[in-house]
């Protein structure tokens, strides 16, 4: 016998089919039934979904999910739940654990470790060059043929113009990205935020926004040399922005993403040595934080990806030059962006929700995912209260770690459900059981 | 009066008056032939040493010992942190053995801000990285004040490694409070590009600066920083911005020269400049011990049920 789930009078705001209204939507098993009003649904269990918003689970291109190798800090057990539980159904892992994965071998065990224990679908992202150390490309064809569909050296940024061009160059064939996280180590070395006013007065070692500029013009030039598919990942420098705009209308195959963190913060909120809001790259000024939300609204950057970046309480709780760079945001990313960009009116929902799913999904060649929302279709769904107020505390996570740049922040909204292929991974608020 | 001193923003022009006040009161003590006073007795003040720097620790170690207050010197060598404990642990046992005072160095900018969540006591910054050392601008202030009637429009230029001095930082904040005219001197690529915005000028030419100072202020400058080229060698760093005989003469005759130590003499300094009439290096040493007793008695002494003995028990 069939499970059936109605979701009735919810608010379906669907990019993919540009839908957006108050509908029925019924799942039968692993896939979305019918969408409609008054949907003949027999005997399914029955969910008032009066007021709640249901979208296509979100997607995210880059996270941390530390297995194998920093199990303490989180693994794809527990990053895949707080993945769930902030309503995502797909998330790229990346690639810097200990085995790197730059190989097929530590690719299929990832796979097999989502399999075993994953409560979404986890996308293994592999390294452009070996151990990330910068010099010679890994296997891209090898990893491309067992599915990865993401290179990047993050954590790391490519130094090698040469390198950089080969990758972009070579993995053409494969259709895969080759994405930066764009810093130059030489302009940066030391830092611990951002280069400018708070760094001279707080004392901290700063990274000019130059030192991610000057990658992201360089790889522009060599997408443009190669025509291969450059992806910048989480892009914090107004600077960069333009630089991508103007490359995108010249038709180079450049896309871009940045973080919730990146969008809701500025180097001015260091004040106090939050470690939790060290990241990396550092957050900018208020000016670059309002260049990357008009970048978002305007389709400049594609998506909203988490970097998700979880640690131990311990590495956390140091001097600040001593704690590692990196704020979760698995948990908190939809209510950041519904708070920062959605409420003040500078981004719709549905626009929202084609940055953290629709082009993210598409980006990733995830055709299960970021919609339509269609009879026939995987149901990968998420359902929240987009009114509900919450201030985030160390209590209510799911992730193994704590460090998030959001805590004592007031947010809005909350996921209330989440379906991957059909089953419930988030009830009523709750990590299904 | 403030319960942290982690930098100058902590604390208002009325604070620092009111410091430097109290700081008067006793120098005195220093000259007695028992030179200390009961105002902080049952107190405990920890010195927390995470950087070597022997004359920072011994001015707060005398000053809490002639506040009659339990001193302990807590060297990070040989120490549970050697052994790797962290900061937040150290902490949290200094917390259970009832400090009420934290004094704090670090090599670390904000450790003394970090220490604050888990210290239910007092945290007066004693230097932190390269972010500030309070505590060194407030007893500038006070030997600058022995010779100057007022700080209003007080005319000082601090010279070196702007970029990586907490003195410079501390002080530039303290005397921009107080009314000085703060004038910041040396490369460009030792002095932040937003020191403006802290209210200072910025000036790359020592000698247009000189004649016009009532305070010249000099900062170490670290041989480290030229293996980081920020200048290309301690020579030529010496020619531009060294305090020579020559550019003494081009000081008016009441201007000052003040270096926080430890000295480069020959680098940042000539060797007979440094021992000059005007050169005040060696009062602001004394006066430290002052400056850091009145600052212990305000944020310990200076309220609560304790306070049996004042200043002139």
């Amino acid at each position: 016998m069939p499970r059936r789930t109605l979701f009735r009078g919810v608010r379906l705001v669907d990019p993919a089919s540009g839908q957006d209204g108050v509908t029925d939507v019924l799942i039968e098993d692993e896939l979305v039934a019918s969408v409609g009003p008054g949907s003949s649904h027999g005997k399914a269990e029955v969910i008032d979904a009066d007021g709640l918003v249901m979208a296509p689970g979100l997607v995210d291109l880059h996270a941390h999910l530390r297995e194998p190798g920093f199990e303490h800090k989180e693994t794809i057990g527990t990053g895949t739940r707080a993945a769930a539980a902030g309503g995502y159904t797909a998330v790229c892992a990346m690639p810097n654990t200990d085995p790197v994965t730059d190989n097929a071998a530590v690719v299929a065990e990832v796979r097999a470790l989502a399999d075993k224990s994953g409560a979404c679908e986890v996308l293994p992202a592999g390294a452009i060059t070996k151990g990330l150390e910068g010099e010679s490309l890994t296997d891209i064809a090898e990893m491309a043929e067992a599915g990865v569909k993401l290179f990047t050296d993050d954590g790391r940024c490519v130094q090698s113009s040469r390198v950089m061009r080969l990758a972009l160059e070579y993995a053409k064939p494969f259709d895969v990205i080759v994405c930066q996280h764009a810093q130059d180590e030489a302009l940066s070395e030391g830092w611990q935020m951002h280069e400018g006013y708070y760094s001279a007065l707080l004392g901290l070692a700063g990274a000019p926004s130059a030192a991610e500029t000057i990658v992201v013009a360089r790889d522009l030039a060599l997408a443009r040399l190669t025509g291969g598919r450059l992806h910048v990942t989480h892009v914090s420098a107004e600077d960069s922005i333009d630089l991508i705009d103007r490359a995108k209308r010249e038709g180079v195959r450049v896309t871009a993403d940045a973080t919730p963190h990146h969008l809701t913060f500025a180097d001015e909120d260091l004040v106090h040595y939050d470690t939790n809001l060290k990241v990396n790259p550092p957050l900018r000024t208020p000016e670059d934080r309002a260049a990357l939300r008009s970048a978002l609204a305007a389709g400049t950057l594609d998506a909203v990806a988490t970097d998700h970046a979880p640690h131990a309480p311990e590495e956390k709780e140091q001097e600040f030059d001593q704690a590692p760079p990196g704020t979760t945001g698995l948990e908190t990313a939809l209510s950041a962006v519904l708070t920062s960009l959605v409420e003040p009116g500078l981004v719709s929902l549905a626009d929202a929700i084609d940055r953290m799913s629709t082009r993210p999904a598409r980006l990733l060649g995830l055709d299960d995912h970021g919609g339509p929302i269609a009879p026939g279709r995987a149901a990968n769904i998420v359902v929240f209260d987009p009114a509900v107020d919450r201030v985030i505390d160390e209590t209510c996570f799911v992730s193994m770690a704590r460090n998030s740049a959001f805590i004592g922040r007031r947010l809005r909204g909350r996921v209330l459900w989440t379906l991957f292929q059909g089953a419930f991974t988030v009830m009523e608020g709750e990590p299904a059981r | 009066m403030i319960k942290h001193l982690l930098s100058i923003g902590d604390l208002s022009r009325e604070d620092v008056e009111r410091i430097l006040d109290t700081a008067e009161s006793f120098r005195e003590v220093g000259t007695r032939v028992i030179k200390k006073v009961p105002a902080l007795r049952g107190r405990t003040v920890v010195n927390l040493f995470y950087e070597n720097s022997t004359r920072t620790r011994i001015s707060f170690e005398l000053a809490a010992k002639r506040l009659s207050a339990d001193v302990i010197n807590f060297s990070t060598s040989g120490s549970s942190v050697a052994k790797g404990e962290s900061l937040k642990d150290t902490a949290l046992t200094l917390q259970a053995m009832g400090a009420d005072a934290i004094v704090i160095r670090h090599s670390s900018s904000g450790a003394p801000v970090t220490l604050t969540r888990w210290i239910k006591g007092s945290v007066i910054n004693a230097g932190d990285g390269t972010h500030e050392h309070p505590t060194q601008a407030l007893l500038d202030l006070f030997t600058i004040r022995e010779h100057f009637p007022s700080f209003e429009g007080l005319r000082i230029a601090i010279i070196g490694d702007i970029r990586h001095s907490r003195v410079a930082r501390s002080l530039t904040f303290a005397v921009s409070k107080m009314g000085g005219d703060v004038t910041l001197v040396g490369p460009p690529t030792l002095i932040p590009p937003e020191a403006p915005g802290w209210g200072a000028e910025v000036s790359h030419d020592v000698d247009a600066v000189l004649p016009k100072l009532d305070v010249c202020y000099m900062l170490r400058v670290q041989r480290e920083r030229q293996r980081q080229q920020f200048f290309p060698s301690v020579r030529e760093y010496s020619r531009l911005f060294g305090l020579s005989r020559a550019r003494v003469d081009a000081l008016p005759d009441h201007a000052l020269i003040m270096h926080p130590g430890p000295m480069n003499r020959g680098v940042e300094i000539a060797s007979d400049v440094a021992d000059l009439p005007q050169s005040l290096i060696s009062d602001q040493v004394a006066n430290g011990i002052a400056v850091r007793m009145s600052l212990l008695y305000l944020m310990l002494g200076g309220s609560g049920p304790s306070e049996e003995g004042g200043l002139d028990a």
